[in-house]
């Protein structure tokens, strides 16, 4: 094989091999050219999305880092900082669902403690194929059983997600796995704080490095999956869980003794991207002996042990006089050390293996010299047909039982019961909240947390989609009292090199954008997933969004379901003639179209006040956001959650499936008890929030006068049962 | 005086931080202990902590029982002090023989987490001394494998004897499979050895201590172990 049809079969185009010459002023070798293929592969440098991504928000009083380092951190006040990132795991999981999911949480994780915070809390969305289908339950089950056995074992518990299914995520599932640290502010190991010198030892630590996931990040999650993919099993990493959870306590107690100067995990493109990177961030270049790395097995190649996605492993830099001390912290838990270099002055990489020099290039080259390309772009066709103008003569009450029981919609609980959501002790709300909530440790503060993201969006109007995905988690973390302080975004997307892909990428990246700055919730961080995608299947465009609030007092964050009767139920914001890509038009009238609900980004951010302030004044006994199902749902919901029911008046001039059903953006359904109603709707009416009154809780039936009567314990059932009745575990 | 309750950190020990602070929230002193050391450091009672012991690779427990640190704990059960052991905790006291019979895999072959009620057997042991046999406790579980078996001359002695500590119940106590989670023979959650000072369950107490996190179940357990815990140090 020459090197042009090598630098192919790394994934690496004429133009870059060309680039790379350039840059070298010679022909690569061999190993370097694996090293380029990985760095330069749209995993690592968001070679396509990189233009986008800069128009992003990226500041704000709460950030303490944003974008470009292993995750970001806002500041939570009384010093503590809250440390966030998401990633996607897509394509390994599309794979091999247990390791793939699995991988996915140790890389996140060690991406937080590289940060030097303390992993507290996991949330994983997810998207498959319907469960109608045999690989698509094959698939889910594999991916929750990787995350819950990966999570559950490392002692991080999982604190909430989002499962959703359509068509389109068959052939390549979403997962996505964001994690949430907290740390002392002072004490964050960012590349701001820690200052590597030159003379300092790169110590590599953990686990062994062999063949498992060569070529992960170039090949797997670089390019669309394929008829035979399986055969690129080999390309999905291996977790071990324990050694992580070692890892985890090892490099905590490192950073609190103040030994390290700099802290990377192994991840992508292995030992090349956390040496280059730390070189880089410390303006340095660096040396690295291949035969010092410990190897699982003999024989690797100086290619194979650069590019190695071998989990468990981290690079310490440490300055010569704490080397023992480092040493003796990680033999004391059990992980194995070696130092495989230093950070030297001047800008080059120089790899040697058994004597001789392997490769020799400049760190830059392989961080920032990475291609960038603004790639053409495509509008895609809008379909005319909306729903929300189409007749609906069903039965109101029928329709409310499919669509509880519908999957998006229907109890996680066979998902999340898989998932340890209290070990650490902190978890205030967990899954099936709104909002998660988790302590810091030692405050009354309290960390909210939502992800959300709206597939069904995304396939009619990309904008809308980025836009609501960034309202919606916002909104669920303001229902539960919180501030929203900032976001981290998982962009899962199909091949950017299709115009029509990238202008999708393009949009909801705008779409974000605008919501960010309007609700001033900056992007610290995040992941862009492309390739998504077989034969001609794109997954639907699924911009995803982490949303981190902070409530100053946990004993006042608010809960979703009706917590008694005889509170006063209202539904703050208006509502329009909008089913378009609604839950209902999928579920009931079977087709996705129309034009997502308008979005008001200033009615939405005084929505966001009013419920924070609200909250804090303890005049809301529930908040629940209305999201899929429009308010028929949330409804049924605070019912099944509280175990109360309701007697509702809905009144409007729109027909009653759509007052029901329709999914208009901004909207809360909140419980006040009657002797706070007064000062409630006083305090809505200066946030300039229309509220109206609907009617009370109480009983055991869900009453909207002349539209529906269920009973609450047929809409619970409905709701509890419709995903074990879909995976053929009850009848 | 206040009771010194040591709990030991494993390798992949997890829960260890929450039953030290829960042991401080009830008003104990919680005394970190490390599984390479032969040493209890003068604790008045033992605690093995839920988690994934050494990655509970082999069998639960299976590596942990040979810890330096179990010799000691061996050492103190056989003295009369009071041992509990909890999930991880109580495997590892299983495969260390110092309960009889097993855990394996849930029912269901998942791991499991969620709030269970449970019924108090006897008020016979270290941590339920405080308690009413028939009192029903509200705690989580969360194993994948939580299943108790033993043969059935050993399940025929434990009942016989009365050294069921915790059966898996509804709320109002009734014991029946619908309430079991696992699928444990006679809907065990929890025993003790033939001498009391040594228990084990699968129910996590330490996770129900705070009501502001939620049940408040495992409080009567720990205030039981600490009394238990004064009246052997004033011995």
């Amino acid at each position: 094989m020459n090197l042009e049809e090598l630098a192919g079969s790394l994934g690496l185009r004429p133009e870059e091999l060309a680039e790379i010459r350039e840059l070298l002023g010679r022909d690569p070798n061999r190993t370097e050219l694996a090293m380029y293929a990985a760095m330069w592969s749209e995993h690592c440098s968001y070679k396509s999305s990189k233009v986008h991504l800069r128009t992003l928000p990226s500041e704000g009083s709460a950030v303490l880092v944003g974008p470009g380092q292993d995750a970001g951190a806002v500041d939570v006040g009384d010093g503590w900082a809250a440390v966030f990132k998401i990633e996607s795991h897509s394509h390994p999981s599309a794979i091999e669902p247990y390791q793939g999911a699995a991988t996915g949480v140790g890389g996140i994780v060690r991406d937080i403690v590289s940060m030097g915070a303390r992993p507290v809390a996991l949330m994983d969305p997810l998207m498959f194929g319907p469960l109608t289908e045999e690989r698509n339950r094959w698939l889910l089950g594999g991916v929750v059983a990787g995350i819950g056995g990966y999570g559950n074992c490392i002692g991080v518990p999982t604190v909430g997600g989002e499962v959703r299914f359509a068509e389109p995520h068959s052939a390549n599932p979403t997962v996505n796995v964001l994690c949430v640290g907290v740390a002392r502010a002072d004490r964050l190991m960012s590349s701001a704080t820690a200052q590597p010198s030159p003379g300092s030892l790169m110590v590599l630590y953990g686990a062994s490095t062999g063949r498992d996931g060569i070529g992960g990040v170039s090949v797997l999650a670089s390019a669309t999956l394929e008829e035979g993919s399986e055969d690129s099993r080999p390309s999905v990493q291996i977790g071990d869980p324990f050694a992580e959870k070692l890892l985890i306590e090892a490099s905590l107690e490192l950073i609190e003794q103040g030994l390290l100067e700099g802290l990377q995990d192994l991840g992508g493109a292995g030992i090349t991207c956390a040496v280059s990177e730390s070189a880089a961030r410390a303006g340095l270049g660096a040396r690295l002996d291949l035969g010092a790395v410990p190897l699982r097995e003999p024989g690797l190649e100086a290619f194979e042990i650069l590019t190695s996605e071998s989990q468990e492993r981290m690079l310490a830099i440490v300055p010569p006089a704490n080397l023992e001390r480092v040493e003796e912290v990680c033999h004391r838990w059990g992980l194995q050390t070696a130092v495989v270099g230093s950070l030297e002055p001047g800008g080059d990489l120089h790899v040697r293996m058994g004597g001789a020099q392997v490769a020799r290039v400049p760190v830059l080259s392989l961080t920032e010299k990475a291609p960038v390309y603004e790639r053409p772009m495509q509008a895609m066709e809008r379909d005319a047909d909306d729903p929300t103008f189409a007749r609906f003569e069903g039965d109101l009450g029928e329709t409310l039982v499919t669509l509880v029981a519908a999957p998006n919609v229907a109890s996680k609980r066979w998902v999340y019961e898989q998932y340890d959501r209290m070990v650490q002790g902190q978890t205030v709300r967990g899954p099936g909240s709104d909002a998660a909530v988790v302590r810091v440790p030692g405050t009354m503060k309290g960390v909210a947390l939502s992800v959300d993201g709206n597939g069904r969006y995304g396939a009619l109007d990309p904008y809308l989609a980025g836009a609501h995905a960034v309202a919606e988690a916002a909104r669920n973390v303001a229902v539960t009292g919180a501030r929203p302080l900032g976001i981290t975004n998982c962009l899962n997307f199909g091949n950017p090199e299709r115009p029509e892909v990238m202008w999708q990428f393009a949009e909801a990246v705008r779409g974000m954008r605008d919501a960010c700055l309007a609700l001033e919730t900056p992007v610290t961080g995040g992941n862009v997933s492309f390739y998504n995608e077989s034969g001609d299947s794109a997954i639907w465009p699924t911009p995803v969004v982490g949303m981190l609030g902070v409530v100053s007092d946990y004993r006042l964050a608010v809960p979703a379901g009706f917590p008694a009767s005889g509170l006063a139920v209202y539904l703050l914001g208006e509502s329009f003639a909008e089913l378009g890509g609604s839950e209902f038009a999928e579920t009931v009238l079977g087709t996705v179209s129309g034009t997502p609900p308008a979005l008001d980004l200033e009615v939405e951010r005084r929505l966001h006040t009013l419920l924070q302030d609200a909250a804090a004044a303890d005049l809301l006994a529930s908040a629940h956001d209305c999201s899929d199902g429009g308010v028929g749902v949330a409804l049924a919901e605070c019912a099944i959650l509280g175990g109360e029911g309701f007697a509702v008046t809905l009144e409007g001039d729109l027909p009653p499936h759509v007052l029901l059903f329709g999914e208009s953006a901004s909207r809360a359904v909140v419980g006040v008890s009657p002797e706070r109603e007064g000062s409630f709707r006083g305090l809505a009416a200066t946030h300039g929030v229309p509220f109206v009154r609907l009617g009370e809780t109480g009983g055991p039936r869900a009453l909207i006068d002349g539209m529906l009567d269920v009973p609450v314990a047929d809409l619970t059932e409905a709701w509890e049962s419709a995903i074990p009745r879909l995976l053929g575990e009850i009848d | 005086m206040t009771a010194r309750l040591g709990v030991v950190t494993f390798p992949g020990s997890l829960d260890d931080r929450d039953a030290l602070r829960a042991i401080e929230q009830m008003g104990g002193e919680g005394v970190a202990l490390w599984h390479a050391d032969r040493d209890l450091r003068g604790v008045d009672g033992v605690i093995l902590p839920g988690g994934f012991s050494y990655g509970d690779y082999l069998r639960c427990g299976a590596i942990a029982r040979f810890a330096p640190v179990m010799d000691e704990v061996r050492a103190f059960a056989d003295a009369g002090g009071p041992v509990l052991g909890i999930c991880n905790g109580f495997q590892i006291l299983c495969e260390s023989a110092l309960l009889p019979g097993a855990l394996i895999r849930n029912r269901s072959l998942r791991f499991v987490c969620r709030v269970v009620h449970l019924r108090v057997e006897t008020s016979r042991t270290p941590v339920t001394s405080e308690l009413i046999p028939g009192e029903v406790l509200e705690m989580p579980i969360k194993h994948g494998e939580g299943q108790f078996v033993a043969s059935e001359e050993e399940l025929g002695k434990l009942e016989d004897d009365g050294r069921v500590v915790f059966r898996y119940a509804g709320p109002d106590g009734a014991v029946a499979d619908e309430h079991n989670p696992n699928g444990a023979l006679h809907g065990i959650a929890g025993i003790r050895n033939e001498a009391g000072n040594v228990v084990g369950l699968m129910p996590h107490p330490e996770h129900a201590i705070d009501p502001d996190i939620g049940p408040t179940g495992g409080q009567g357990l720990f205030a039981s172990l600490l009394a238990a815990a004064l009246a052997g140090a004033s011995r």
